[in-house]
C-alpha cells in the first residue's frame, strides 16, 4: 500500500506552507469585502460579485447578460470609445459577465498609484453610473441574436442548454444566460435600466481585492465603491430546486459526433456532503486520466477525446453531470459504459486504493489552487458570495483527508438516483 | 499628443526597468545537449516543469500528417519502467496537473506541481524521453481518441474547418501547409511504425529544452536534471530541410461549404516573423499593427466595424511574432445580421488602406505600447505562462533573451514604421481569402 504510506507523509509536509491571510470587513452599506495583500507584483485585481446572474432575468431571458455587456458602452459623460481608451491608456483590463447565479465585474490594473487611481475611478463609474445609450443597447441586443445563431451551429452549446432545461424545467436555472430569440427580441432599454437599478447595489454585492495594496488602501478602495453604489437590498433567495425527473432526449443535429450529457440535480454550496461527493467524483470522473470514466471510455475503448463528471454547486442545487462526445454510431455504446460505471459506483463506491489516490492527489495539489493572484481572487469571490467560512481554504485539506469510504457511499447513494438520470443526446442518433 | 496620455505612457515605460521584469534566468547545457533553463519565482510553493521538443506539424510531410500530435498522446502510454497507467497515477498522487500540447513548431509536456515534488516530474519525464514503449494495441485505441478529437475540434466546427482550408491554401508547399491534428485520411492510415520513426528522430536530449519556473533554486534544479536527464545518451539531432514557401504571386481565394448558421471570413497576408525577418524592426512594427487593429476594445476593428458601422458581430486581427517560419498577418470576422462577408471584406480593405496611407495617431500608438508593458507585468502572475514564453522562444530558435527585450523593442516602434510595414506586407499579391458558406446539411 505504497499510496497510503505516501499519503501520511505528504499531509504532514503540505501543511507547512503559508495560506493567504484574508482580511474581511463589511462596508457601511452592507457590502462584504475580502482582501489579500500580495505585494510581490505591482498589480491589483478587483472583483465585484453581484446576485445578478441569469436567475434574476425573470421573464426577460438574456437581460442579465445584456445589462453586463452594456456597462462599458457608456457611463456618465463617457461613450464606449472613451471608456475603452481610458482603461487601455493605463494598461488596465476590464470585464463584466453574468453567469447563472452570480455576475462579476472585474478590474486588473497596475498598482502604481497614478495609473491605478485612474483605472479605479473609471471602474466605479462604469459599475455605478452606466448610461445605457439607446444605440449601444440596440447593437448589443442584435449581437446577442447573432450569438444565438452561433450556438445553433455548436452541438456542445445545444446539449448544454437542453440539459439544463430538462433538469430545471420551470426553475430560473432552466434557461441559458444567453436568452432565446423571442425574449431577446422583446427586451427594452427600460428593462436594462431597471435591472441595473435593482441589482447593482451595495447590499447585493460582495467585493474581493487581491494584490499590491495594504489593508488600509483596500479599505479606501472598498469605501469608494460603497459610496458610489446605493445601499439597496439584497435579492431574496431564489425558489427551491425540486429534484429532476428521469428524461431521455434526442435532438437531431447533422454533426459527425453525438454530444452526450447525463445527470440530475445535485448539491448547493455548503452542502454537508460536499467533500464526500467531491472526493468520490474525483474517482468517478473528476480526476482526469486516473478517473474511472476516462479509463473506461477513453483509455480502454477509445470512444471519446473528453469524458468527465462534476458537481456544479450554486446557491441552490446545481447539476451533477457527466459529458462526452463520440462518433454518432458509437453513442449507445458510450452511454451504456457510462451508465454501468455510475451504477457500479453507487453500489460499491471507490476502492480503498482509489480513495487514497484521490485524497492524496487533491491534498498534494492544493497549493496549485492558490498559486496566483487571479486564483485567490476567484476563491475570495466564492467565499464571500456564498457565505462560506473564512477558514474555507485553511480547512480544505483537512476536510478532504477526513472523507471515508462510508461517507462517499452514503452521500452518493442518498443523492444520485441512476434510474432517474436525465440523458440528452445531440447528434444524428445511433440508427443513422 | 495629449499631455495626459503622454505622462501615463512615461509612467508605464518606467516599469520596463523594473527588476521584476528582469528576474534572472539561469541556463545550463548538459553534456548530452539538453538545455536546462530555470527561472526562480518564490511567490507560491509551486513549480512548473516543461519539456519542449523541437518538433511539430511543420516537420511533417504528406501521408504522416498529425504524427507529432499522435505521438504526444502515446507518450502517456507507458515505458518498461513505468508501464501503462503508472505515469498518470504517480503524478496524480503527487497532486500534479499534467498535460501536453502540440503546435506547428513544437511539442511540449508539462507538470504543474508542489515545488517539493519536482523530482517526481523529472523521474517520469526523463524516463519517457528515453524509453517509450509504443505498444501496438494501445496505439490502435489511442488513434481512435485522436480521430474523435479531430471531429470535435475541426470536422464539427465550421470556423475551424474554414481555417484548415485557408491555411492549406495560403501555404502551398511549405512547413505550415498541414493542420497540426493531421488530415483524417492520414490518421486512418497511421501505424505504430510511423510513431517509432518520429520518436527516434526527434525525442533526444539535444532536440529538447527543459524549463522550470517556480519556487526552486537553480542549482538544485541543475543537479536534479543532471541526475535524471544527464544519463540519457547523446544522440545526433536529425537535420530538417528548410521547406520554404515559394513566393506567392497573386491573391488566392477558397470557399468552404459547411453545415453552419453563420458565415465567416478569413484574410491573411504573408509576413516575416521575428525569426525570419532580415530587418527585425519590421516584425515589431507588425506586432504593433496587430495591436492598433485588435489590441483591446478601443482598437480599430472593434471601434469601426463592430460599434460604428455595425457590420461585424466580431472582428479580429493577429500576428504571430514568434513563429519559426514565414507566417500570416491574419484577419477574421463574422458578419452582423444584415451584412455580408463581401461588405466585411471591403470594410477590412478600407482599414488596411488607411494604415497604408495615414500615420497612426500618437495616442493609439501610446495605448498599444501601454498595454504591452502592462501585460508584461500581468503574465508574471502565472508560472506556466512564464515557462511557456521561455520554452516557445527556445524551441523556435529565438532564445529566451528575446522576452526580456520584447517590451523595449516594441516601445521603439514609430508610426512611420507601422505604416511602412502595412505598405510593404498587406498587399494583394500575397493575400489569401477564405469564406465559409453555410449550408443546411
Amino acid at each position: 500500500m505504497w499510496l497510503r504510506n505516501l499519503f501520511l507523509l505528504t499531509v504532514l509536509t503540505a501543511n507547512v506552507h503559508a495560506l493567504p491571510d484574508i482580511n474581511s470587513w463589511t462596508t457601511s452599506k452592507g457590502m462584504k469585502v475580502l482582501h489579500v495583500e500580495a505585494s510581490e507584483l505591482p498589480m491589483v485585481d478587483i472583483a465585484v460579485t453581484l446576485d445578478a446572474g441569469s436567475v434574476r432575468d425573470g421573464q426577460h431571458h438574456g437581460l442579465a447578460r445584456l445589462t453586463h455587456s452594456l456597462l462599458n458602452k457608456g457611463a456618465g459623460e463617457l461613450d464606449a470609445d472613451a471608456i475603452a481608451s481610458r482603461f487601455e491608456d493605463v494598461g488596465a483590463q476590464f470585464s463584466a459577465s453574468a453567469d447563472l447565479d452570480r455576475s462579476s465585474i472585474v478590474l486588473r490594473s497596475l498598482s502604481d498609484q497614478a495609473l491605478f487611481s485612474k483605472a479605479l475611478q473609471l471602474y466605479i463609474k462604469v459599475l455605478a453610473e452606466p448610461s445605457f445609450p439607446a444605440k449601444d443597447f440596440e447593437r448589443q441586443r442584435k449581437l446577442m441574436l447573432v450569438g444565438l445563431e452561433d450556438k445553433q451551429q455548436t452541438p456542445a452549446a445545444i446539449v448544454s442548454d437542453a440539459f439544463f432545461k430538462a433538469l430545471y424545467e420551470q426553475h430560473p436555472f432552466a434557461h441559458s444566460a444567453d436568452g432565446e430569440i423571442d425574449t431577446i427580441n422583446a427586451l427594452k432599454l427600460v428593462h436594462v435600466e431597471r435591472f441595473h437599478a435593482q441589482h447593482f447595489v451595495a447590499a447585493n454585492a460582495v467585493l474581493a481585492i487581491v494584490g499590491n495594496v495594504t489593508q488600509q488602501q483596500a479599505r479606501a478602495i472598498a469605501q469608494q465603491i460603497n459610496d458610489a453604489l446605493p445601499k439597496g437590498q439584497a435579492q431574496k433567495p431564489i425558489a427551491t430546486v425540486t429534484p429532476s425527473q428521469q428524461q431521455q432526449l434526442q435532438i437531431d443535429f447533422p454533426s459527425q459526433q453525438a454530444h452526450v450529457r447525463i445527470g440530475q440535480t445535485g448539491i448547493q454550496r455548503g452542502h454537508p456532503d460536499y467533500y464526500s461527493l467531491y472526493v468520490g467524483n474525483h474517482v468517478l470522473g473528476g480526476g482526469g486520466f486516473t478517473s474511472r470514466l476516462v479509463q473506461e471510455v477513453r483509455s480502454k475503448r477509445g470512444l471519446s477525446y473528453s469524458v468527465y463528471s462534476y458537481f456544479l454547486p450554486y446557491a441552490q442545487p446545481g447539476p451533477f453531470m457527466l459529458g462526452l462526445q463520440t462518433r454518432a454510431d458509437q453513442v449507445d455504446q458510450a452511454i451504456a459504459v457510462c451508465r454501468a460505471e455510475i451504477n457500479k459506483f453507487i453500489q460499491a463506491g471507490p476502492s480503498e486504493d482509489e480513495l487514497a489516490l484521490s485524497k492524496q492527489s487533491i491534498i498534494n495539489g492544493f497549493p496549485l489552487r492558490i498559486d496566483s493572484n487571479r486564483d485567490i481572487l476567484g476563491y475570495l469571490s466564492v467565499i464571500a458570495y456564498y457565505d462560506l467560512p473564512l477558514t474555507y481554504l485553511h480547512d480544505f485539506r483537512e476536510h478532504i483527508a477526513g472523507v471515508t469510504l462510508a461517507d462517499i457511499k452514503s452521500a452518493f447513494s442518498a443523492l444520485i438516483k441512476p434510474e432517474s438520470l436525465v440523458t440528452v443526446v445531440v447528434g444524428r442518433g445511433a440508427q443513422d | 499628443m495629449n499631455i495626459n496620455i503622454l505622462s501615463t505612457i512615461m509612467l508605464l515605460v518606467s516599469f520596463l526597468f523594473s527588476p521584476i521584469l528582469h528576474a534572472q534566468v539561469h541556463e545550463k547545457m548538459l553534456a548530452n545537449g539538453l538545455k536546462v533553463i530555470v527561472k526562480q519565482d518564490h511567490r507560491a510553493p509551486v513549480a512548473t516543469a516543461q519539456v519542449w521538443y523541437k518538433v511539430g506539424s511543420a516537420n511533417e510531410y504528406g501521408g504522416i500528417t498529425g504524427v507529432s500530435h499522435v505521438l504526444e498522446h502515446m507518450m502517456f502510454k507507458g515505458t518498461p519502467k513505468y508501464p501503462l497507467g503508472q505515469f498518470s497515477q504517480i503524478l496524480a498522487a503527487a497532486g500534479a496537473r499534467d498535460n501536453a500540447f502540440t503546435s506547428r513548431d513544437y511539442t511540449a509536456y508539462f507538470q504543474l506541481l508542489a515545488a517539493s515534488e519536482l523530482e517526481t516530474s523529472f523521474r517520469l519525464e526523463s524516463d519517457r524521453m528515453a524509453a517509450l514503449t509504443l505498444d501496438e494495441g494501445e496505439f490502435l485505441k489511442e488513434i481512435e481518441v485522436v480521430k474523435e478529437e479531430r471531429r470535435l475540434r475541426t470536422d464539427d466546427n465550421p470556423n475551424a474547418l474554414t481555417y484548415e482550408q485557408f491555411n492549406a491554401t495560403a501555404f502551398n508547399s511549405s512547413a505550415y501547409h498541414n493542420p497540426v491534428i493531421g488530415w483524417m485520411n492520414d490518421l486512418d492510415n497511421m501505424n505504430v511504425a510511423d510513431l517509432k520513426v518520429w520518436y527516434e528522430s526527434y525525442y533526444s536530449p539535444a532536440n529538447a529544452t527543459l524549463v522550470v519556473v517556480g519556487d526552486v533554486q537553480a542549482d538544485d534544479v541543475f543537479a536534479l536534471a543532471e541526475r535524471y536527464y544527464g544519463v540519457i545518451p547523446k544522440r545526433d539531432v536529425i537535420s530538417t530541410k528548410p521547406r520554404l514557401e515559394p513566393a506567392q504571386k497573386g491573391s488566392r481565394r477558397v470557399e468552404v461549404k459547411a453545415i453552419a448558421t453563420l458565415p465567416y471570413l478569413m484574410l491573411g497576408y504573408k509576413v516575416p516573423t521575428l525569426r525570419t525577418a532580415t530587418d527585425k524592426t519590421e516584425a515589431y512594427a507588425l506586432n504593433i499593427l496587430a495591436g492598433i487593429l485588435d489590441g483591446g476594445r478601443s482598437a480599430r476593428l472593434s471601434k469601426h466595424l463592430v460599434r460604428e458601422q455595425e457590420i461585424a458581430a466580431s472582428a479580429g486581427a493577429g500576428y504571430s511574432l514568434y513563429s519559426q517560419h514565414e507566417s500570416l498577418f491574419m484577419f477574421e470576422a463574422t458578419p452582423n445580421t444584415g451584412s455580408t462577408v463581401d461588405q466585411l471584406e471591403q470594410a477590412l480593405e478600407v482599414e488596411i488602406k488607411k494604415l497604408q496611407t495615414e500615420l497612426v495617431s500618437a495616442e493609439e500608438l501610446a495605448r498599444v505600447k501601454a498595454q504591452v508593458v502592462a501585460n508584461e507585468v500581468y503574465q508574471l502572475d502565472s508560472v506556466q505562462r512564464q515557462a511557456y514564453m521561455i520554452g516557445s522562444l527556445e524551441s523556435v530558435g529565438l532564445g529566451w533573451q528575446t522576452m526580456q527585450t520584447y517590451a523595449a523593442n516594441v516601445q521603439s516602434v514609430t508610426a512611420e514604421q507601422v505604416r511602412a510595414a502595412a505598405q510593404k506586407y498587406l498587399i494583394d499579391d500575397t493575400k489569401t481569402v477564405a469564406l465559409l458558406t453555410p449550408v443546411d446539411s
